[in-house]
């Protein structure tokens, strides 16, 4: 056997937000033996390359920056009293609770009473987007611009054009005009935001329902081909193109481990005590719906201890929990299995996503013909942004009965 | 000895006694570089010369991946003996030399009655092709053989012995080999004219004047352009244009063989193949253009591929796409190899290798060589060429993420540098310090997969292209 094998009470894959909250608190609740393994070089997670303000608060402007929210996280979760393994990858499963894992010390097989993924997610690149035309250098995620400014420094361009209007569409364009690229338009092929929602941050003009059609030039970018909702097209000069938002979850880890996904978020199929369909998985973060805020990845984190710790004194597990859904406009629904223990999510709340924005949209949930909860909410949804549910009528729901429905009335 | 490997900037090196070169191949793909190494093996000062900054980089990086058995080549043809009998080189090469090769095996899937009807003669071709190991299945078999295949499956024939390859590693390890035993590599130096001597050739290189005694053109898609320069109207190339989209490794369990189109009247279809990286490939397309650059995938190619491909194999569909590409065939109307020597004038073409070029590469080289002597050249005696090992980039093989032994030794391959494709620091310290070393974040991943995978760089790209570009002039 070439394959150190250990255990360990709690394995947390991932040490983001959400596994360094998990690992925080389930250490600081007495569990023995936690850690947690990372694949990168450095704890944090995506924050760590995020130089935005806003971490740890509810305002944009408030908090600390991604690299001091990282480091604050990362100490908290090591002065819990977790371990926490750098430059470690989780290859594979060698069992329902082992997993196998690569670092330079050489190769693991880790038992554990209870993992917890918590992987994260990604943007979707543009491949996956399907956006054709030539492969020329100058094309970014934001996630790769970020760290190509903040981390390593290296030229990026002059001139650039953003693809989507999610939050993180700002973040990247912060960080190009840091980088001295000047931002040319803001590209996206959904309609135009509400009214509220407008305005700010901008400096470069926001083309809405506009897609693009193709990219040009090589080997560099020279241009990015549009077409607008009144037919007309385009190419919109640039050097550089940063592909925002669209996560997708990293969601191999589960799948190779037969996780059973939520068809609506890629993310594995969860309860509100964040327990999987696999005995023993738990799984938290953007993992789960990609994505929310670095504070509500790691609120979930500190919000699973008391349910692992529960499961690692009586080793139960629920079966059979109905499945939570949505019908569109809405694209997903977190949580999204009912629990049988009375478990509430956190903030007592479900997260959803619109594909369209709604302007008070009348939420109802039916769960075998009966209705549960019927109310509009008062503040409008966008896409790409969270919406809540509260989680009040989740009592009412039957964890043995049949798909409970979310809809807008 | 030294490798002679120069690029932009450098001035081509004068040879002792200002010498021409005995032999220059222009065009560094897979068959120039496979005839590099042929002639390596001879006391010959020979030149490879290539326009772009990588041996590998035009038709040779993008195609299908499949190592043919020839089996539905034109019977008799030129094309039909070398795929045949490269197909036997390459495999044992590729063995020897640890090129990623999974003998997967084809199924020629039959999806309506023209189809059907039309797979007892492609048996019969393959046995005049010298291929005995094909065998028709009927619906059951076939859907036995493939449970995620679409609705409608009529029948099929298998070809046990296709194979799936990789297409970046077989160059590269040519190229090696070349360089190491003596060949000398120009990169980044495009041939911009010819001047036919009576016994030496000038080149005019976009790096100043390249003199030779025999030439041999490998120069693909450009084939065409270099004949010209030698008086020869023979053929034109019209360069097919192949998209392809490639599915995420999570995909790579609904798909067993490879999945090939049966030709009929309405055209040939679409391939689903697995990669010896563990993606699904989706493709090709086959549109006639006349602009040898146009590599760009198309709005209408990627639709395309997905509707077949929905039929082919609906659940891929719903995976993750991790990239899309297209390469250029070069066609040139007819359906063998033009490849063609000149005695008199110290000259051969080797033109029109299509897409089967790959598959054949070793059989074109040895081929060459001999009509090189027939041209009036005495290679002298051939020398046995250094064994090569190549890295394993392939999943069949054990990566080296996964090797304790090779880890205890040197802990950097057990740091993970590009997470989806699980490339460690070791393989890309490794490539970066090869005979042939990336110059390019494009050429690092052709060699080690890093930057491959399906975050395309999310995770990745920044640092890659900072070790890329520290490695850098």
């Amino acid at each position: 056997m070439t394959r150190r094998e250990r255990t360990v009470d709690v394995l947390v894959v991932g040490a983001g937000p959400a596994g360094l909250g998990a690992a925080a608190e389930l250490a600081a609740s007495g569990v023995r033996r936690v850690e947690v393994l990372e694949r990168e070089q450095s704890a944090g997670g995506i924050p760590r390359h995020c130089h935005h303000a806003g971490f740890g608060s509810s305002r944009p402007n408030g908090g600390t920056s991604g690299p001091e929210y990282a480091r604050r996280s990362t100490a908290a979760a090591a002065r819990a009293g977790a371990t926490l393994r750098t430059g470690i990858t989780v290859t594979g499963w060698a069992g329902p609770r082992t997993l196998d894992a690569t670092g330079p010390g050489g190769l693991e097989r880790i038992t554990a009473h209870a993992v917890v993924l918590a992987t994260g997610a990604r943007e979707r690149p543009r491949s996956a987007r399907l956006v054709p035309g030539t492969r020329p250098a100058g094309v970014y995620t934001t996630g790769e611009l970020q760290q190509a400014v903040h981390i390593h420094h290296q030229h990026i361009g002059t001139r650039a054009v953003i693809v989507g209007d999610e939050p993180v569409g700002i973040a990247a364009a912060d960080t190009l005009r840091a980088a001295g690229v000047e931002v040319v338009a803001r590209v996206t092929d959904r309609p135009a935001a509400l009214p509220a929602a407008l305005g700010r941050h901008h400096g470069a003009p926001l083309l809405t329902r506009t897609t693009v059609t193709a990219l040009a030039g090589s080997p560099r970018l020279t241009g990015v081909a549009v077409r607008h909702g009144d037919g007309r097209t385009t190419t919109l000069p640039c050097d550089t193109v940063v592909f925002t938002g669209d996560w997708i979850p990293d969601h191999e880890l589960a799948r190779r481990g037969d996780v059973p996904l939520d068809p609506g978020t890629r993310g594995p199929a969860h309860d509100a005590a964040y327990r999987t369909h696999a005995p023993g998985v738990f799984a938290a973060g953007n993992l789960l719906h990609a994505v929310e805020r670095a504070g509500t990845a790691a609120a979930e984190g500190r919000a699973l201890a008391a349910p692992v710790r529960r499961h690692l004194a009586t080793g139960a597990w629920p079966a059979g929990r109905a499945a939570l859904t949505v019908a569109a406009p809405l694209e997903w629904i977190a949580p999204n299995l009912t629990g049988p223990d009375g478990d509430r999510p956190t903030g007592n709340r479900f997260i959803l996503r619109t594909g369209r924005p709604l302007t008070a949209p009348l939420l109802v949930v039916r769960q075998d013909g009966l209705e549960l909860y019927r109310r509009r909410l008062l503040r409008p949804a966008r896409p790409g942004r969270p919406l809540h549910l509260p989680a009040d009528w989740l009592d009412r729901a039957d964890p043995h009965g049949g798909t409970v429905r979310v809809s807008v009335g | 000895m030294t490798h002679t490997v120069t690029a932009a900037g450098d001035p081509l090196p004068a040879l002792p006694g200002g010498a021409p070169y005995d032999v220059t191949v222009i065009g560094a793909g897979v068959v120039g570089t496979a005839i590099a190494r042929e002639l390596a093996r001879y006391p010959l000062r020979t030149a490879l010369v290539e326009a772009s900054d990588d041996i590998g980089n035009g038709t040779s990086k993008a195609n299908t991946a499949i190592l043919h058995t020839g089996f539905d080549a034109v019977p008799g043809t030129l094309e039909a003996r070398l795929v045949r009998e490269g197909q036997r080189r390459l495999s044992a090469y590729a063995a020897d030399t640890g090129i990623p090769v999974e003998r997967v095996g084809a199924l020629l899937v039959a999806w309506d009655a023209e189809q059907l009807a039309a797979l007892p003669a492609l048996l019969a071709k393959a046995e005049a092709n010298g291929y005995r190991a094909a065998r028709l299945l009927d619906a059951d078999e076939v859907a036995e053989r493939e449970p995620h295949l679409g609705p409608g499956a009529l029948g099929g024939l298998e070809v046990p012995d296709e194979s799936v390859i990789c297409p970046w590693t077989t160059p590269l390890a040519f190229a090696t080999q070349a360089v190491r035993a003596g060949v000398h590599l120009h990169l980044d130096c495009p041939v911009r004219d010819i001047e036919p001597g009576s016994t030496v050739h000038t080149l005019t290189t976009g790096r100043g004047p390249l003199r030779t005694r025999f030439l041999i053109n490998a120069a693909g898609l450009y084939a065409d352009e270099i004949d010209r320069r030698f008086g020869h109207d023979v053929f034109t190339v019209t360069p097919r244009r192949g998209q392809l989209i490639v599915f995420d490794k999570l995909a790579r369990d609904l798909v067993r063989h490879i999945l090939l189109p049966v030709p009929t009247s309405a055209g040939k279809g679409v391939l689903v193949a697995p990669t010896v990286f563990g993606n699904v490939l989706l493709g090709p397309t086959a549109e006639e253009l006349d602009d040898k650059t146009a590599t760009e995938s198309t709005q209408e190619g990627i639709a395309l591929l997905r509707e077949k491909g929905r039929r082919i194999l609906p659940r891929l569909l719903d995976e993750e796409v991790t990239a899309v590409y297209a390469g250029l065939r070069a066609a040139t109307g007819q359906e063998d190899y033009r490849i063609q020597e000149y005695p008199g004038r110290r000259y051969i073409a080797v033109g029109g290798i299509r897409s089967t070029g790959l598959t054949a590469s070793m059989a074109i080289a040895d081929h060459v060589t001999g009509l090189l002597a027939r041209t009036g050249l005495d290679p002298g005696t051939p020398a046995e060429l250094e064994p090569l090992t190549m890295p394993g980039l392939g999943e069949a093989a054990e990566r080296p993420y996964l090797n304790a032994e090779l880890i205890a030794r040197d802990p950097a391959y057990g740091t993970l540098v590009c997470h989806c494709e699980r490339v460690t620091a070791g393989e890309i310290r490794d490539a970066l310090a090869a005979t042939l070393p990336p110059r390019s974040v494009a050429g690092l991943a052709r060699r080690t997969r890093a930057g491959n995978g399906r975050c395309q760089g999310f995770h990745c790209g920044a640092g890659l292209r900072a070790l890329i570009e520290g490695n850098g002039p």
